[in-house]
């Protein structure tokens, strides 16, 4: 849910390269005419939503564009649902990554009676807008929203296609106390975000039987790290575990070694940026993060699905265009498996998904998350994050005990998820 | 116990940098009764403006330290060009008006400074090149490095040529017979436009140190950088008693190791129920308790010899 500046600037670079070379700017139905048929054809209207305008268009094109691919191939098999024969269209709309604006466009959706949503990008829209999904009974598959609160609000419409917080904070315990390290610090920068994060390491690093030695907290804004550093130092704790952002990360991990505290620093996709990088220079090298999902070159339908999304499109996927691909799927799998394209009667067949995607397995448990939410770790080395292991995660953690608070977005337009 | 030291030296370093600071509020509190708010984003200012001058000397081919050098000296010079517009743009045509409109103004033009900034070096964060060799040392279990020492140093260098040019010069003399008596002052010859421009801009050129200080120090500047800092040297001002020299200098470093101390201590001495996140909350309650018990501050007199 929270900023990925770094990955935000590259790909801007390269989607404003891109669309500089003749896009024919992407109409909002899109859907190729087919070829009139025999048999009546129900027309099924699927929304989307992204920001694609402001500084994330790149990444929500690039869930478009994964949307629009999974549509084209569904109606290029020719799909039938109970007994007429369909014809996906994939009605995209744009949300600035502003929660304001995602309520307006989600109303916008409902009233134009879509018959299921994929989307919104970030979790800042995504958990606002859900609410009116649910009201509405529409169904709601958001590829790339984090933020736990997202599924744990108790709308049976909300689903996504991508790992939580929640898994994040576990597999980052459980990578912890394979690091052979016996005890823990931890610190947060007490956002929705890092105290969540925090949270979920917490947890998953006492069961892993590691000892938290220390508790610590800053903010969002914080320079300094010292005072807390020092406490940290005193405990002897073997690993530093961050719950925040890449900006206070980097001067934090540069001031354990200013103080010669010898930990390892870990922390969640906040950090797992070149931003932190940048600002925590070679005191970063060697240390580890993580990001949710699944690099696609490891993934059995990765290669290809890339390889048919660079070929259609001509340019390269950004960040979550296959889990916007899966998200189409799975709706479209559902009213499949359900004979109807009622949202009402597709509804309960989502929560009975059992699917390979492009993006890792899809299967869901009560709450709408996926039950093995993939994390991937990085190590920093030499100023690039080099790939070291992708790990599944388990089930989630019940609602009672998750962070409840939502994202409160920093900055006028909210980053990424 | 040499985690005890390590937190005096944490909070010595981070003092020096309040007390810097906030010899410029308590100078031109002193002489004019303003509390010029805006102070924080001149800090602000010095730091992006030597980030700017330094990495382009340094990338067309300059040793670091020179280029640093002339960071310095640009930071320097562009703030107190700064703060002399400030005062002759903003505080001036407002002298004589009721106290809280200048207060005002300040925190406006604060504001305006901090969009300006927003507006020239964009919102991302900024890595400042370093210009001290990375120099560690260790001693008796404490570890500090090079730019700490040189910040301490530096500061306090600063302070007493402060001190020399308020008790020494003539310029010095001006500035209190301005403080004491503006009216009289003027009558006796001191050029009271003259004395409260050069504070502003001796206020401003130590702004600068700062402003390079704490960029060199953490590595990092931003255009939000100058806020939550002035607000801290502000207190530290009146924590020593605003428009007292000598009670900036002991407040700032009273704030600062206060503050490392509190933020390293306040969990074990609560058993946990507050947490180091209180670390900002210390120095507003050190405020406002000096406040209730001694509300001219800890040097602060009743009367007179302000500056």
């Amino acid at each position: 849910m929270q900023a990925k500046l770094s990955v935000v600037a590259l790909s801007v670079a390269a989607a404003f390269a891109l669309s500089a070379c003749g896009q024919k700017d992407a109409p909002a139905p899109v859907a190729a005419p087919a070829a009139p048929e025999a048999k009546p054809e129900i027309v099924v209207k699927l929304g989307h939503v992204a920001p694609m305008t402001g500084p994330q268009a790149h990444l929500g094109k690039d869930n478009e564009s994964g949307a629009l691919l999974a549509v084209e191939e569904l109606n290029a098999q020719g799909l039938e649902i109970g007994g007429a024969k369909v014809k996906f269209q994939l009605v995209s709309e744009d949300d600035q990554a502003d929660p304001k604006q995602g309520t307006i466009v989600a109303q916008k959706l409902i009233d134009a009676k879509v018959n299921g949503v994929v989307g919104h990008l970030n979790s800042g829209t995504t958990i606002p807008a859900s609410k009116l999904y649910f009201d509405a009974g529409l169904p709601q598959v958001s590829p790339s929203a984090t933020n736990p609160k997202y599924t744990q609000q108790g709308f049976k419409t909300a689903f996504r296609v991508m790992a939580n917080d929640i898994q994040q904070g576990k597999v980052l315990g459980e990578f912890a106390a394979k690091q052979g390290v016996k005890t823990v610090a931890i610190i947060d920068d007490r956002t929705a975000y890092g105290q969540g994060l925090a949270d979920e390491f917490r947890k998953a690093a006492e069961a892993a039987g590691l000892k938290v030695v220390a508790n610590e907290y800053t903010n969002d804004k914080a320079t300094d790290f010292k005072a807390i550093l020092t406490k940290i130092k005193s405990t002897k704790a073997e690993l530093v575990f961050y719950g925040g952002m890449d900006a206070q990360g980097g001067p934090l991990v540069k001031q354990m070694k200013d103080l010669g505290i010898k930990a390892k620093f870990l922390g969640g996709d906040g950090v797992c940026t070149p931003e932190f990088m940048k600002l925590g220079g070679p005191a970063a090298d060697g240390e580890y993060c993580s990001l949710p999902g699944v690099p696609l070159e490891q993934l059995a339908k990765g290669p290809e699905f890339k390889s048919k999304f660079e070929a259609k499109f001509g340019y390269q996927i950004q960040l979550y265009a296959p889990n916007a691909y899966d998200a189409v799927m799975v709706i479209a799998d559902s009213m499949k498996r359900a004979g109807s394209v009622e949202p009402a009667a597709y509804l309960p067949e989502i929560a009975k998904t059992k699917m390979e995607g492009v993006s890792g397995n899809i299967e869901f448990d009560q709450f709408g998350d996926l039950t093995s939410g993939a994390i991937t770790l990085y190590q920093y080395q030499g100023g690039a994050l080099n790939y070291v292991e992708t790990l599944g995660g388990a089930p989630v953690a019940p609602a009672a005990e998750a962070p409840a608070a939502p994202t409160a977005p920093a900055a006028p337009v909210e980053e990424k998820k | 116990m040499d985690i005890f030291l390590q937190q005096i030296i944490n909070g010595l370093v981070q003092g020096s940098i309040y007390a810097l600071v906030a010899l410029g509020y308590t100078m031109v509190y002193g002489i004019m009764g303003l509390i010029n708010f805006a102070h924080g984003e001149v800090v602000m200012i010095g730091a992006l403006i030597s980030i700017t001058v330094t990495s382009t000397l340094a990338a067309a081919g300059m040793p670091l330290g020179l280029a640093g050098l002339f960071g310095l000296v640009a930071a320097m010079l562009t703030c107190m060009a700064l703060g002399w517009s400030l005062e002759r743009i903003a505080y001036r045509p407002l002298r004589g008006s009721p106290r809280l409109t200048p207060l005002i103004t300040a925190i406006g033009m604060s504001i305006v400074l901090q969009n300006l900034a927003m507006i020239f070096w964009g919102r991302n964060y900024m890595t400042f090149p370093p210009l001290l060799p990375k120099v560690n040392f260790e001693f008796a279990g404490t570890h500090f490095t090079l730019v700490q020492v040189v910040i301490v140093l530096l500061s306090a260098a600063l302070m007493a040529g402060l001190v020399f040019l308020v008790y020494r010069t003539k310029l010095g003399m001006a500035m209190r017979a301005t403080a004491q008596n503006p009216a009289v002052a003027s009558l006796m010859g001191v050029n009271i436009n003259r004395v409260i421009a050069s504070a502003f801009v001796i206020g401003s050129a130590l702004a600068a140190v700062a402003g390079v200080m704490v960029g060199s120090y953490y590595e990092i500047a931003h255009y939000q950088m100058g806020f939550m800092l002035g607000l801290k040297a502000f207190t530290a001002a009146v924590l020593g008693g605003i428009g007292n020299l000598a009670g900036a200098m002991a407040g700032g470093i009273l704030l600062g190791i206060i503050e490392a101390l509190g933020a390293g201590y306040i969990g074990d001495f609560t058993g946990g129920f507050l947490g180091s996140h209180y670390q900002d909350i210390f120095a507003f309650v050190v405020l406002i308790v000096v406040l209730m018990f001694k509300p001219s501050g800890l040097f602060g007199e009743k009367t007179g010899d302000r500056a």
